[in-house]
């Protein structure tokens, strides 16, 4: 019943680092994209027009109640009936660095709001401007308390890419189960996609830490 | 009543040799309905030393608050004869944009209790800050500004040490350089010893008696420290329940109240110490 075939397993390997490719790709695009759109969801719900917050506000809360996969699948297969035609790829890192960016403007806010307020009337005093004040002063302190926060959702994003594998995309879960299909053999594929994943994101996790002390003394904050 | 907040009544500009460098007229602060500031009308000269003294909650940080960080809700805030809260449209005085607020309190500079220097930045990038992105200096130029004045409040040894490296004495000393790198008109102290360990505030307070004796700047003090705003002050005012009860020399107002509160005040205040 459990018969591991070694030589299957290699000979599968490399469509399976191929496809680990795919994958790392795709968690690095999305993320890129939810850490810029992250930081602009934050700073909307910043601004003193009332509606914009609201709006921003109520958006970012639609996108964290609802799974991802519905909307990989919205953009995907109902994109096109408002004229948006995309690729499986772009639908897919559209619909997951949105997602994402949703969760990481949440640890914007919370960085920036744990700014003490004397900070912000130092700023005043010295009569900065809005965007010096934010790029100088806010967002380099609301840095290190929001990276364990960032670090996580950059693992979080890799793990969720095989639910792209719904529209298409050929990354590693997507791969594993054309081979699986193919060979009617699943056992080695499946085994190590989760060996994959766990190579990658044990290390990962252990690097954002790394980072996040690293960035900390770079900003003087420990010694 | 009504009148006060007609506008037409403040003058465009305060002209003049002897306009003072920082005029309050009538000016009223609330916080939704609580009125902290009732019509308050102070005048200060260029190169005065005011003192603010007063019970806690009888507005007097708000008078520094009103120049720097917030809005007022009656009366016209006059800097250097230039309306600082209202500006000028067609002949007549509007309350001021933001931009117009940022103009003016660039004037001022300010120092907190809890001192607020950037905590990711040097002593030096904390000085340099303000010159190199608002007044546009050069980094050199900015850089010989802050040594200079880190020199001046004994604060040169320190200057590439982040703020939690420097005790709260050292930081209050590399805030006031700070604010003063900015070449302010006026400076405004706010409580800026109290977060202090007694053996460190003498270290401050001399400072601040070189700006006054030195550099004859114009300064508005909050402070509890009555003896030293009695040594360093040209003029002391005691605040009471959003007014100014009573102000005068400090050698009248400390030795010699007239007003019942100002008496009880000053017998409370000596009986702790």
């Amino acid at each position: 019943m459990f018969d591991w075939k070694w030589d299957f397993a290699f000979e599968i390997l490399p469509r399976l680092l191929g496809a680990t490719l795919n994958t790392l790709m795709a968690a690095g695009a999305g993320y890129a994209i939810a850490l810029v759109l992250g930081l602009v969801l934050a700073l909307a719900q910043r601004t003193p027009v009332r509606l914009l917050t609201a709006v921003v506000r109520e958006g970012v809360e639609f996108i964290r109640s609802t799974p991802l996969v519905l909307q990989i699948f919205f953009v995907f297969y109902v994109g096109p009936q408002f004229g948006l035609r995309l690729s499986p790829w772009t639908a897919g890192m559209i619909a997951i660095g949105l997602h994402y960016a949703a969760y990481l403007s949440e640890v914007y806010r919370g960085g920036i709001e744990a700014v003490p307020k004397g900070q912000w009337e130092a700023c005043t005093a010295l009569s900065l401007s809005t965007r010096d004040t934010y790029t100088r002063i806010i967002i380099p302190q609301a840095l290190p308390p929001a990276l364990a926060g960032m670090g996580n959702y950059l693992v979080g994003i890799f793990k969720d890419t095989p639910m792209l594998s719904v529209i298409g995309v050929a990354e590693l879960m997507h791969t594993a189960n054309a081979i699986g299909s193919e060979h009617y053999r699943f056992l080695e594929p499946i085994t190590m996609v989760g060996v994959i994943f766990l190579m990658i994101s044990l290390p990962a996790a252990a690097l954002v830490r790394l980072f996040e002390t690293w960035v900390r003394r770079k900003l003087g904050m420990i010694r | 009543m009504k009148d006060l907040h007609d506008l037409s009544r403040y003058p465009l500009r305060l002209e003049g040799p002897d306009r003072p460098m920082v005029s309050f007229r009538n000016v009223t602060k609330r916080y939704g309905d609580l009125v902290v500031l009732d019509g308050l009308n102070l005048d200060v000269a260029e190169g005065e030393m005011v003192s603010i003294i007063g019970p806690s909650g009888s507005g007097k940080t708000t008078v520094l608050r009103m120049l720097m960080l917030e809005r007022i809700q009656g009366g016209v805030i006059y800097v250097d004869g230039a309306p600082l809260s209202h500006m000028e449209r067609g002949g007549k005085l509007v309350p001021a944009n933001s931009r117009h607020l940022r103009a003016g309190r660039e004037q001022i500079g300010m120092c907190f209790q809890h001192f607020n220097l950037f905590p990711h930045m040097t002593a030096l990038g904390n000085c340099m800050e303000g010159p190199v992105q608002v007044l546009g200096l050069s980094k050199q130029a900015a850089r010989e500004r802050a040594e200079d004045l880190l020199e001046m409040v004994g604060m040169i040894d320190k200057r590439d040490e982040h703020p939690a490296r420097l005790s709260g004495g050292q930081q209050q000393r590399v805030a006031i350089a700070r604010a003063l790198a900015m070449r302010p008109k006026v400076l405004l102290l706010d409580e800026v010893t109290s977060a202090l360990d007694p053996e460190v505030i003498g270290e401050v307070t001399e400072v601040i008696r070189k700006l006054v004796q030195k550099y004859r700047l114009t300064i508005m003090m909050v402070t509890h420290q009555m003896g030293f705003a009695a040594d360093i002050s040209d003029r002391v005012c005691f605040f009471y329940d959003g007014r100014i009860e009573e102000e005068g020399a400090p050698a009248d107002l400390f030795s010699n109240p007239q007003k019942e509160r100002t008496q009880q005040f000053l017998s409370a205040v000596k009986s702790a110490d």
